[in-house]
């Protein structure tokens, strides 16, 4: 779905990532991890076209990143969904018009859609706030609305950034799972992380593969983690 | 034509899209107000160019085709001297109409300045002779040599003298009006160019949460430009209403008021101001929209 051919990546100065390559396939559960600071971020704007590479070359969906317009790469990202780090929420919107939104830009009648969204809310356990706004919201419910937002477009591809970065435990398992779910039925799952008990409380559920950037390079992570 | 029902398509009013973009509480009124003041310039504008145009005209057709005999001579010869002008006068071609005022229009000519019951008969003032010009036009200078010889005290004046400087400046205001209405617009395209700027700046956060989650830059652009097109219209529908109630009030065209009171707007020229709004409109959707795109290019 996803294919990285000899990629880097530099900012001004330094080089970022280099010499990456790796085919992201259909339905496949992936973990990247590294230190802070590594490029997991970089690495996952790369995936969904909010960067482009300075080196080499990324296909999604057997398309050129590079070959895309910008409506086209608007077209990307509603095939990917994205659960950002921060979340990025419309703060003067309810939860539920935030959830739906990329039906709304998409130009799909979110209103025809409400049972879904209903649905949709239910999974993730924020049936209760979907006229809440944003801000009024915990970090957990905020990722899990994000996770919503994320699905709402029945994307083939799921990205995670740092998911569980600002909630307990119980509540990382929690989008584990709901993650996890969504592998079952098929979507392919890309999350960075750096925390390894998460890592380890996926592998109980899941055939997950663990990439880890370090030297600016992708490497597999051994069966041993 | 396509273009245009695109532009329509975009006012048609995507409620969604423009819910995306969250509120903006006085800087909305400001545009408003801004765009309102404009078109209010722009009507005086606008009457003024359309009021300078009709004197020009005015003056360079009626009183071309006029003319006036003065015959000043002794008491006594004045007669037989206005007698031998309109002689002459008459045997002149290209003269299509001779005809000696009276006293009593000599006197309705000079109350205006010396008030009614004036004694014409007693005051030394020359008779007037108004002679109108038939189309094919008369020769001025023969017609002047030979008033000199048939009748010494009769003066010849065609009105050019005084009229081409009038043409002229009325000419020069009506161009005055068409660049200060130039100036108007673009001036109301820059206002609108910073407050759309203003507003991209301030959204910077919600267009990029748009982008992300998969958003066109026309869907984006087309929250902004949908607001600002309806506040330039808006405000500039007002200003343009107030300013032709403010033109309507001015005293109406008189004879005596001369120039001043011939500014307005006549007959079914009330209508073209009313172009102000929709122009002022179409100035602010491409204002918005370029300055959108501009700023949406920066964003991955």
């Amino acid at each position: 779905m996803i294919e990285l051919d000899d990629v880097s990546y530099s900012y001004g100065g330094g080089e970022l990532l280099s010499g990456i390559s790796l085919t992201l396939p259909p339905g496949s559960f992936f973990f990247l991890t590294g230190p802070s600071g590594a490029g997991k971020t970089t690495f996952l704007k790369l995936c969904y076209g909010e960067l482009l590479p300075t080196a080499g070359r990324i296909t999604a969906f057997g398309q050129d990143m590079r070959g895309r317009g910008r409506d086209d790469i608007a077209r990307l990202r509603q095939r990917i969904g994205v659960v950002h780090q921060d979340c990025k929420f419309l703060d003067h919107l309810p939860v539920a018009e935030n959830v739906a939104l990329p039906l709304t830009v998409a130009g799909r009648d979110a209103a025809s859609e409400t049972a879904n969204l209903s649905e949709l809310l239910g999974w993730v356990g924020l049936s209760g706030h979907a006229d809440a706004l944003p801000p009024e919201l915990s970090g957990g419910e905020r990722q899990r609305a994000a996770v919503a937002r994320a699905v709402i477009m029945a994307p083939e591809i799921v990205i995670a950034d740092e998911p569980t970065g600002n909630v307990d435990w119980d509540m990382s398992l929690r989008l584990l799972t709901l993650l996890v779910e969504l592998n079952r039925m098929g979507k392919t799952i890309l999350i960075a992380t750096h925390d390894l008990n998460l890592i380890r409380a996926a592998k109980q559920q899941v055939q997950a593969r663990v990439l880890r950037i370090s030297n600016r390079n992708l490497q597999q992570a051994g069966a041993d983690l | 034509m396509n273009a245009l029902a695109r532009s329509l398509n975009v006012l048609r009013g995507d409620g969604q899209a423009g819910r995306v973009v969250p509120p903006t509480g006085h800087t909305a009124w400001l545009t408003q107000f801004t765009a309102g003041a404009m078109a209010f310039l722009a009507v005086f504008a606008l009457a003024l160019s359309l009021a300078t145009d009709r004197l020009a005209e005015l003056w360079s057709s009626e009183l071309a085709r006029s003319a006036t005999v003065r015959v000043s001579a002794p008491a006594g010869q004045e007669e037989a001297q206005v007698r031998a002008a309109v002689r002459v006068l008459e045997q002149t071609p290209g003269i299509a109409a001779v005809r000696v005022l009276d006293a009593a229009e000599e006197r309705a000519l000079l109350e205006p300045w010396f008030g009614p019951d004036l004694p014409v008969e007693a005051l030394p003032i020359p008779r007037m002779i108004d002679v109108v010009e038939g189309s094919d036009g008369y020769d001025a200078e023969g017609l002047r040599l030979r008033l000199a010889a048939e009748a010494p005290g009769a003066v010849l004046d065609d009105h050019t003298r005084w009229r081409q400087p009038l043409v002229k400046a009325a000419g020069r205001l009506r161009t005055l009006g068409v660049v200060s209405i130039l100036l108007i617009g673009t001036a109301t395209a820059a206002m609108i160019t910073l407050a759309a700027n203003a507003a991209l700046a301030a959204n910077a956060q919600v267009i990029r949460v748009l982008r992300l989650v998969g958003a066109r830059d026309v869907y984006i652009a087309r929250a902004f430009v949908r607001r600002f097109t309806l506040r330039a219209l808006s405000g500039a529908l007002a200003g343009t209403l107030l300013g032709m109630g403010a033109i309507a009030l001015l005293p109406g065209a008189s004879t005596e008021g001369g120039f001043l009171t011939g500014l307005g707007f006549q007959g079914a020229h009330w209508l073209i101001p009313l172009v102000i709004p929709l122009l002022a409109a179409i100035v602010a959707f491409w204002a918005t929209r370029m300055a959108a795109l501009r700023s949406l290019r920066g964003l991955m």
